[in-house]
């Protein structure tokens, strides 16, 4: 048996932990929520991303069929960078696409193509 | 050694022109190309049929249009047009002083590349023509009194098939269709596209709720009259507007660019019936 001060100590200690974890943790899941909203604020705007110009996407309206629907992207995509590098410049990946390069050609800035990401991975 | 020079170059003049007669444009067997790529691409939409744009294969729009077309929007640009078409010069002169059969069931033979101008001239180019050639100052390209004599002049020539001509032994004619093709197929614009990513490789799926044309079909119907635009407008024109979604900076209207542009389209749709002035939504 600990003595009675350590005792307290890894008690409050404890006690310190478990209060901190949640709250971080919440504050963590809002976070995310918070960029995956801003994401998909991003990729439905026209003047952004306009993703559904061409992609059907979950809770858009008015979706092209000109790409692939865009679902399940977390398993489709394992590694995010490949998914980041197809926003950024599909080109790399496939010379003939008909997909806009975001990146290279700056139709988004790095920091708008990171939330799209989070977004995109969400679905 | 000098012989073995000669073998050389020989080699090398004979593979030059090799390559050359690969890259050569032969028109065509890329418009034969073309309709094959089309017809195996929508196998029930007959070959007539692509002269009207998506209506060709999109069910929905087409009854809408069908119903549109009962009391069509571009009447008044006819009617504008045959008044303006009519309407004597200060000299004396009017536009069918300037045309075949004066300007009467001719825009089946436009564009055409004029040898000793060494240039394409389009309809609405030698329109302007006629009237700076009687001292009459030039009408804007894209809208207004030149669309509505366009329109009146696309009226006359309904039915009749379209019959540009390029000689394989024309070496600006050939150098102006092959300009015209080479933009059709290179990319342009902050977007990255060209028009082939969207009317040869996608035509048929959908931008949104914009279903794509084929480029067969796509210079049988001009001057257009568009909803979107509230009024009848010339291929170059729509030229402006589909760069200018890709976010490329566009070329001037009837520029010599874009005319070489139209002169490969249109040759496209060779043996395609004239049906403008047409409405689009
Ligand atoms: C103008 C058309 C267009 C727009 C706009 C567009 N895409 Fe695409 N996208 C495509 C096409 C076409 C493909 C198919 C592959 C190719 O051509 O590169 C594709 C492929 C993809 C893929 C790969 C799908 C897979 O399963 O391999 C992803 C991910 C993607 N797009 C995401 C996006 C996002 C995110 C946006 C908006 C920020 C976007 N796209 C905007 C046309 C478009
Ligand atoms: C990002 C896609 C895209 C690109 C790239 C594009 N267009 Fe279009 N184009 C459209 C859409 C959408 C329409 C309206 C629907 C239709 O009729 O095809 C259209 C319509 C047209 C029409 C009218 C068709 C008709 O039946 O009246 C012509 C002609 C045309 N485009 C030519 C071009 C040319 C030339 C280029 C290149 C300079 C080009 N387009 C590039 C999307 C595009």
């Amino acid at each position: 048996m600990l003595p009675r001060s350590m005792r307290t100590k890894s008690f409050v200690l404890t006690v310190l932990l478990l209060s901190v974890i949640p709250i971080a943790s919440v504050a963590d899941g809002t976070q995310a929520a918070d960029s995956i909203e801003r994401g998909r604020e991003l990729a439905f705007d026209r003047r952004k991303g306009n993703c559904l110009a061409c992609h059907a996407i979950d809770g858009g309206d008015l979706a092209g069929n000109y790409g692939p629907p865009l679902l399940l992207m977390k398993s489709r995509f394992p590694d995010r960078d490949v998914l980041r590098a197809q926003i950024w410049d599909a080109s790399v990946r496939l010379p003939s696409t008909r997909m806009p390069p975001y990146g290279r050609h700056r139709i988004l800035t790095e920091d708008e193509i990171d939330l799209v990401v989070d977004f995109i991975l969400s679905l | 050694m000098k012989s073995l020079n000669l073998k050389t170059l020989l080699i090398v003049c004979a593979c030059v022109a090799l390559l050359a007669g690969v890259v050569q444009a032969d028109p065509e067997t890329e418009r034969q190309t073309m309709v094959d790529y089309f017809q195996k691409k929508f196998p029930n939409v007959e070959l007539a049929e692509f002269a009207n744009g998506i209506y060709a294969f999109d069910e929905n729009a087409r009854e809408q249009w069908i119903e549109i077309e009962d009391f069509p929007p571009y009447e008044i640009a006819i009617e504008d047009g045959e008044a303006f078409f009519n309407t004597p010069f200060a000299n004396g002169r009017g536009y069918a002083d300037c045309f075949e059969n004066g300007g009467i069931a001719v825009r089946q033979n436009y564009p055409y590349f004029d040898s000793s101008k060494g240039e394409v001239i389009t309809l609405e180019f030698a329109i302007n023509q006629c009237r700076q050639d009687s001292g009459e100052q030039p009408l804007p390209w894209m809208t207004g009194e030149l669309a509505a004599i366009s329109a009146y002049m696309s009226f006359t020539s309904r039915g009749n098939p379209i019959d540009v001509q390029i000689s394989n032994d024309d070496s600006g004619a050939l150098a102006a269709y092959a300009a015209g093709k080479q933009l059709y197929f290179t990319r342009r614009g902050q977007l990255n596209f060209a028009c082939s990513h969207c009317h040869v490789q996608s035509a048929g799926l959908a931008l949104r709720a914009d279903p794509l044309s084929t480029t067969l079909g796509q210079a049988t119907h001009w001057p257009v009259y568009r909803f979107k635009w509230g009024e009848i407008g010339t291929l170059h024109k729509r030229f402006k507007e589909c760069s200018e979604q890709v976010r490329a900076q566009p070329f001037e209207a009837q520029s010599a660019e874009w005319r070489n542009l139209e002169f490969y389209l249109t040759y496209m749709s060779n043996g395609l019936e004239i049906n403008g002035p047409a409405s689009r939504r």
